[in-house]
């Protein structure tokens, strides 16, 4: 087995999620109308750093939220059943809101596809822009994320893993697999 | 997972997972578009041989949620009978390509001949066999239990639950029976000797005779629908001293802890097992038993078929 | 008619003998290699039994021939190593007139490969209300001296008295099927821990054992004899023992299934291991074969129940009860009573032919193997193992229990009346 090369260490990381903040508070003009929703189970975790991060440069709370998309992916029959994630949204809802999706690897982008109809079925936001902390490239479906961690071109056959210390204990991002 | 036949079938890991899955699937049903895309394409038989339109409805309305396509096929009439409707009917809903068959029959065993036979590869759930099994209605009771009195996570070990009626012919009570002690509660049920079967005293549970001294200790109390016609058969001598004895009135209805709620799987029958004003009780929570019923099902029929079948890994 | 011989077989396992056939009678018993007939059968390592006299079989003929025939029974039956067996009356017409005991018995006849004898009826359409011609039945053709309203029981108490006391006239036996009604409304299966645990009726050994009580005691107190059907408790065992140290005219049968299968099958709702009386547990299993060991059972009657396949392909509560026996009726008793020394050859020779036919009074059958008593021979080889394959039955119908079993002991050659009506396992 191929052993896993770290490209992004912590402090990497932490960078990343500044500046996406900083992105995010300058593109919509202000925190205000902002909900944070992450893609469980990283992307939850990633949402509040960056809600932290907001909330360092503006002194404001963003909310922030979780949506699971398992019920929505195309995929479900071609793996066994998956457990449920928990979905919180504000109860105030989604509508007229400035959606940030929050998810740690895009790839295929068939999860914020998932996510995409999800929103949908919640209401009816003022936009929905996309945050990851990796892009990997090859993507199936027309969708670009809006804030971009690092781009990372990839083989199909490698593997990209984000390790958080809220989950796995540190923080890290690796590639693994495809050979020598 | 293939099936669902009986509550004895599912691990305590599995059991759990069944009710996470529901505690997430309920918050669908709080927001305004409740469908999910999820079993879009499949197709889920209602495959009714007994009148029941309440679990019917349940699951009518679970597989809609999940946009499963359903078709409900009332074999009222095809009794046992005719036994051979079961099978034929199997081979037909096999041929109109059915994912899963939600199945109530007056047979005890009949879902499990129609997962164990050649009839169908279809996912069976048991939606109530005679008097044998019924594991869905379980599993919504120990959801309920599981919100009101667990904390809305995890099993249910350290409650006490009386399950009070007719055991003998209850589905609802062997299921309940089963499923409870899986989750780690104790209970304890009671009934007239004659409407216990034979053998309970090597069953998981405790049993009594005196609801009395049974209720203040109980976290919960779960009452049975007694049926008139057992008095026919010598069951009990008379529905008022049936009543008299083992009915829920208001005054035993004090005697339970002030958390303790109590459960009905339905129809009740005002006046025999349960007053009226105990059924209209704040602490009865029949109603929200309904509810849960969905969220419940939508789980079992996800975890079923929200995956890739058993058959194809 | 030319003569045959055994060469070298062991007659009811002891020292080899040749045993010659000739004119449907055994005419010598000799020295291995001794004996001179025109047909030879070597049969060294072989067992010779007096051929199996069945008490208690069902051939369905008439009114269901879609589960049986009189000729696939009978074919049956000589592969299972039967010379003899008693149809029951739950026909359809019931035998419970001379006209339909004759029929059937004249089919048997016709068949020339067992001795088929009629069980009549004893109450007119097995209502249990009123007595049906016993003695007209006695006195037809068909010879009748078993009489039983089998998968019924003869409920009430005076007319199970007065049947008892009215076949004296004509040395019959009232058969009875011991199931009081009430207790067993629906029954499924047995009554116990598994029966509550599947929601299925309880069928409770009470059921049983309180109607053998009931009829010791009345053919005790009319001096009748009684035969009770399959026996499937314990506590059956007790009573028969029990009336019998007290010397009242009983015997008693258990079906091969009961000495093997236990309740726990049930589990599986497959309705293959429905019958009547059901199985029970173990303990039921290993009083039964303790009862056959000491002679407390008197015979092995195989309760041979065909139904066609729609009976038995559905769920519990519709589907028929019974199960096929008479093929495999030899290699059960084998399996459980002479393999764990329960049983003598000898034992096994008297339980499963000459016992039944002094109980069916079928007076050329059951008879030892001796020089000048008629040739029903039973040829078996206990060494050679068979995996059951219904599909491979000469019965029309296929619930056998025991699909898929390898089960020990062949049936390898039958002589019925000095006929050869089974050879190396075929019919002949």
């Amino acid at each position: 087995m191929d052993s896993a090369r770290v490209v992004l260490d912590e402090a990497d990381i932490a960078r990343a999620i500044r500046r996406i903040a900083h992105e995010i508070v300058e593109k919509a003009k202000g925190p205000e109308a902002l909900l944070l929703l992450g893609i469980p189970t990283r992307g939850v975790f990633l949402a509040q750093r960056i809600a932290d991060a907001i909330t360092a440069i503006e002194g404001v709370q963003v909310p922030c939220g979780a949506l699971d998309i398992t019920l929505y992916r195309d995929d479900l029959r071609l793996r066994t059943v998956r457990a449920l994630e928990s979905t919180s949204i504000p109860t105030s809802g989604v509508d007229g809101l400035t959606i940030v999706l929050v998810d740690d690897v895009l790839f295929s982008g068939r999860t914020i596809r998932a996510a995409l109809d999800a929103l949908n079925d919640l209401g009816r936001p003022a936009a929905v822009r996309l945050a990851v902390l990796v892009d990997r490239g090859h993507r199936e479906l027309p969708i670009r994320p809006d804030y971009v961690g690092k781009n990372l071109p990839t083989s199909l056959v490698e593997n990209v893993r984000v390790l958080l210390a809220e989950v796995d204990g540190a923080d890290s991002v690796e590639i693994n697999g495809g050979g020598s | 997972m293939q099936h669902l036949l009986s509550a004895a079938d599912l691990s305590h890991d599995e059991a759990v997972l069944i009710l996470d899955t529901a505690a997430q699937l309920a918050e669908v049903t709080d927001r305004s578009v409740k469908k999910l895309p999820t079993l879009r394409g499949r197709t889920v038989v209602n495959l009714f041989f007994e009148d029941s339109t309440r679990t019917r409805i349940s699951f009518e309305v679970a597989a809609k949620r999940l946009s499963a396509d359903v078709i409900n096929f009332a074999a009222k009439g095809s009794s046992v009978s005719k036994g051979e409707s079961l099978k034929d009917t199997a081979l037909t809903l096999e041929a109109m390509g059915a994912d899963a068959v939600i199945i109530r029959h007056g047979a005890s065993g009949a879902p499990h001949r129609l997962a164990a036979s050649s009839w169908t590869g279809c996912s069976v759930i048991n939606a109530g066999d005679g008097t044998h099994e019924h594991p869905t209605q379980a599993l919504l009771d120990a959801y309920t239990l599981r919100r009101h009195l667990a904390g809305g996570s995890g099993d249910l070990s350290g409650l006490s639950v009386a399950i009070v009626g007719d055991i003998l012919h209850s589905r609802v009570a062997r299921s309940n029976v089963l499923l409870l002690k899986t989750l780690g509660a104790s209970v304890t049920v009671v009934a007239p000797p004659t409407l216990l079967p034979y053998g309970i005293d090597s069953w998981p549970c405790s049993v009594s005779y005196d609801i009395e001294s049974v209720l203040p200790r109980v976290d919960a109390v779960m009452m049975l629908r007694v049926q008139a016609e057992r008095m026919q058969a010598a069951f009990f001598p008379s529905a008022l001293e049936y009543s008299r004895l083992y009915g829920l009135d208001i005054d035993r209805f004090n005697l339970l802890p002030s958390h303790a709620i109590v459960l009905h799987p339905g129809p009740m029958n005002r006046g025999m097992e349960i007053s009226a004003d105990v059924a209209d009780e704040n602490r009865s929570v029949m109603v929200e038993q309904v509810a849960n019923g969905v969220s419940v099902r939508m789980a079992v029929l996800y975890l079923l078929l929200g995956g890739m079948a058993e058959v194809e890994q | 008619m030319s003569s045959q011989v055994l060469r070298n077989v062991r007659p009811y396992g002891e020292e080899a003998a040749d045993i010659v056939i000739e004119d449907g009678l055994i005419v010598a018993i000799s020295q291995p290699g001794s004996g001179v007939g025109d047909v030879v059968f070597e049969c060294a390592e072989l067992i010779a039994l007096p051929g199996f006299v069945d008490l208690h079989t069902h051939l369905r003929e008439p009114g269901r021939e879609d589960a049986e025939t009189i000729l696939t029974g009978a074919q049956s039956a000589a592969l299972g190593g039967f010379t003899c067996v008693h149809a029951m009356a739950n026909t359809s017409p019931v035998a419970d007139t001379a006209g339909v005991v004759e029929q059937v018995w004249r089919r048997g006849k016709e068949t020339g490969l067992v001795n088929v004898r009629p069980v009549g009826a004893v109450t007119v359409g097995l209502d249990g209300t009123q007595l049906a011609e016993l003695g007209a039945m006695a006195h037809s053709a068909a010879n009748v001296r078993v009489f039983s309203d089998d998968g019924k029981c003869v409920h009430d108490p005076l007319l199970m008295r007065r049947a008892l006391e009215y076949v004296k006239a004509f040395d019959g036996v009232v058969a009875q099927h011991a199931q009081d009604p009430r207790l067993t409304i629906d029954a499924q299966m047995n009554e116990g821990l598994l029966s509550g645990q599947l929601g299925l009726a309880g069928w409770p050994a009470v059921a049983e054992e309180s109607i053998i009580a009931r009829d010791v005691l009345l053919a005790d107190h009319v001096g009748s004899r009684l035969h009770v059907c399959h026996l499937s408790t314990a506590g059956s065992v007790d009573v028969i023992r029990w009336a019998k140290a007290r010397g009242i005219n009983v015997t008693a049968e258990v079906a091969p299934h009961h000495l093997l299968l236990t309740e726990e099958l049930v589990a599986s709702y497959d309705p293959i291991y429905k019958v009547n009386p059901p199985l029970r547990r173990i303990e039921d299993v290993v009083a039964l074969r303790e009862a056959v060991a000491d002679g407390t059972i008197d015979i092995i009657a195989t309760d041979h129940a065909p139904h066609p396949h729609e009976d038995k392909d559905c769920e519990w509560a519709a589907a028929a009860m019974g199960m096929l026996g008479l093929e495999t009726a030899f290699s059960i008793a084998l399996l459980t009573l002479v393999e764990p020394g329960m049983l003598t050859w000898r034992e096994l020779a008297d339980r499963m032919s000459i016992a039944p036919a002094k109980i069916g009074r079928v007076l050329d059958q059951g008879r030892d193997l001796k020089v000048g008593e008629p040739a029903n021979i039973t040829v078996v080889n206990p060494r050679l193992r068979t995996v059951v394959e219904p599909a491979n039955m000469a019965s029309k119908s296929r619930n056998t229990p025991y699909a898929g079993m390898d089960l020990p002991g062949q049936v390898t050659h039958v002589f019925y009346a000095g006929k050869c009506t089974v050879r190396d396992g075929v019919l002949a």
